[in-house]
């Protein structure tokens, strides 16, 4: 094989590893979207009152909306920005097939996104009053379910790149996608709580994750060409 | 029958063939729907649980039918234009659009006021309503992307392939409440038969073909002016606004 030679492998080890150093170099906007997540769960009880029945109550709900909010925000990061300054095109030119370094690029966007949220989410549930096994349950949907979140985003947010309207067309397009793994990843902790197996939700997230890994990259490429022609 | 289908598929023949049928498919919904309301209104027997409420159902369920019918034709068109690059595949997604949201809106609006007084409420956050209520925002999101480039190719083949994302949405509207055991009810029209007075079945199904020529109508409209509008550069259509004109 000449040096030109690109792989699956090594485009996406190239793709993740420049955007978690480019993440880690700003560190801000991860910090901004765990300021985000903390500060919005936070606004909740205020807003609606603190008796710890309703809070027990509603914490799943809260935040997995504050997640789905967090993955949302974040979108911009994955293309948007290399598309404005042309390496989204450069990367498109490299030797290396197109779903590498896109599947790169997704779990790096799910790395600096998702894994806080999902890392943080014991601690805003503690402040919920949400007991031990509901905060491990409302984890395990996060891990599962955040996944999901970044491989719809990165779809949604490759569609509409140089498009006029972008935060609000993305939140158009977006969102609507993220309801069934919000439902899901919010049941789950929620029958945990109220004394029923999460499981089915569990295993729903999962057969979720697994199509949405082995579709939604070549969705994403097919999208991004659409973007580059 | 042989009918030379890449014949029809150039913009300039469809718009005549398009300005030919339209017309009819519009006598033909004004038919078929003054008979559909008929049957539905006049001689339909009242329902012995929900009384006269359930005539609801002529308007709800046809248009939640073709609401789903028609993203599935818009999703199929925007497949054609993506694999074999087709502009006029594209053009007609774009036109079924807003005819399709249309419909789910009034699916939505009509169930709830059916559900006021049968239900209790206008609105349940069952499975049901609420992956209609995603169907809609997925009609916005096609609109909204297809018009949100200044090339309009572009715009073409991105909600294109949006359509065919949100296509997963289908089956789970469809099956809803086969899934999930909520205040929505089953269907009562199957294949196999029906669970309901003939007369009504016939009113139904008279108000579906009735709203779904009524589709025909306005997408062969719609994509008229899409083709007048893309092509307005080339000798026909100049031709055409010259023969308008004089």
């Amino acid at each position: 094989m000449s040096a030109a030679a690109g792989s699956f492998g090594a485009g996406f080890a190239w793709a993740f590893r420049r955007d978690m150093r480019i993440a880690w170099r700003h560190p801000g906007e991860t910090l901004l979207v765990i300021a985000f997540f903390i500060f919005v769960a936070s606004l909740f009880p205020l807003g609606i009152g603190a008796e710890p029945e309703l809070l027990r109550r509603i914490a799943p709900g809260v935040i997995w909306v504050c997640a789905v909010l967090a993955a949302f925000l974040s979108l911009p990061a994955m293309f948007a920005t290399d598309y404005s300054d042309g390496s989204l095109e450069q990367m498109a030119l490299s030797p290396h097939p197109m779903p590498g370094w896109v599947s790169g690029k997704i779990l790096a966007h799910w790395v600096a996104s998702g894994v806080p949220v999902i890392a943080l989410s014991p601690l805003i549930g503690l402040q919920y009053g949400l007991t031990p096994d509901t905060l491990a349950v409302l984890a395990a949907a996060l891990a599962i379910g955040t996944p999901v979140l970044s491989l719809l985003g990165a779809a949604c947010t490759a569609l509409a790149l140089g498009a006029r309207g972008g935060g609000v067309l993305l939140a158009l397009l977006a969102l609507p996608l993220f309801v069934p793994v919000l439902i899901f990843g919010a049941g789950a902790a929620d029958a945990q709580a109220s004394g029923l197996s999460p499981a089915p939700h569990l295993s729903l997230l999962g057969a979720g994750l697994i199509v949405a890994a082995v579709a939604l990259p070549a969705t994403v490429c097919l999208a991004l060409r659409i973007a580059l022609d | 029958m042989n009918i030379n289908w890449y014949y029809f598929a150039s913009p300039t023949t469809f718009y005549r063939l398009a300005g030919r049928i339209a017309p009819w498919a519009f006598v033909l919904a004004v038919i078929t729907g003054a008979a559909g309301l008929y049957l539905g209104l006049v001689v339909a027997p009242t329902d012995a649980q929900q009384g006269e409420v359930y005539r609801v159902i002529f308007i709800h369920v046809p248009a939640a039918w073709m609401s789903m019918f028609l993203y599935f034709v818009m999703a199929c068109y925007g497949a054609l234009s993506l694999t074999f690059n087709t502009r006029l595949g594209a053009m007609m997604a774009r036109s079924l659009a807003p005819t399709g949201a249309m419909f789910t809106f009034v699916s939505l609006w009509t169930g709830s006021f059916w559900g006021r007084p049968t239900w209790g409420t206008y609105w349940v956050w069952d499975a049901r309503l609420t992956s209609e209520l995603v169907l809609l925002f997925l009609y916005f999101g096609f609109i909204a992307l297809a018009n949100a480039f200044e090339d309009p190719r572009r715009g073409d083949r991105a909600s294109a392939l949006l359509a065919l994302i949100g296509l997963v949405n289908l089956p789970i509207i469809y099956f809803s409440v086969l899934w999930w055991n909520t205040l929505h009810q089953g269907s009562s029209v199957s294949l196999r038969g029906t669970s309901m007075h003939v007369t009504m079945l016939w009113g139904m199904l008279a108000m579906a073909f009735s709203f779904w020529m009524y589709s025909v109508g306005t997408a062969f409209t719609r994509v008229r002016a899409i083709i007048l509008e893309r092509e307005r550069r080339t000798r026909w259509v100049r031709g055409l606004v010259a023969g308008a004109h004089s």
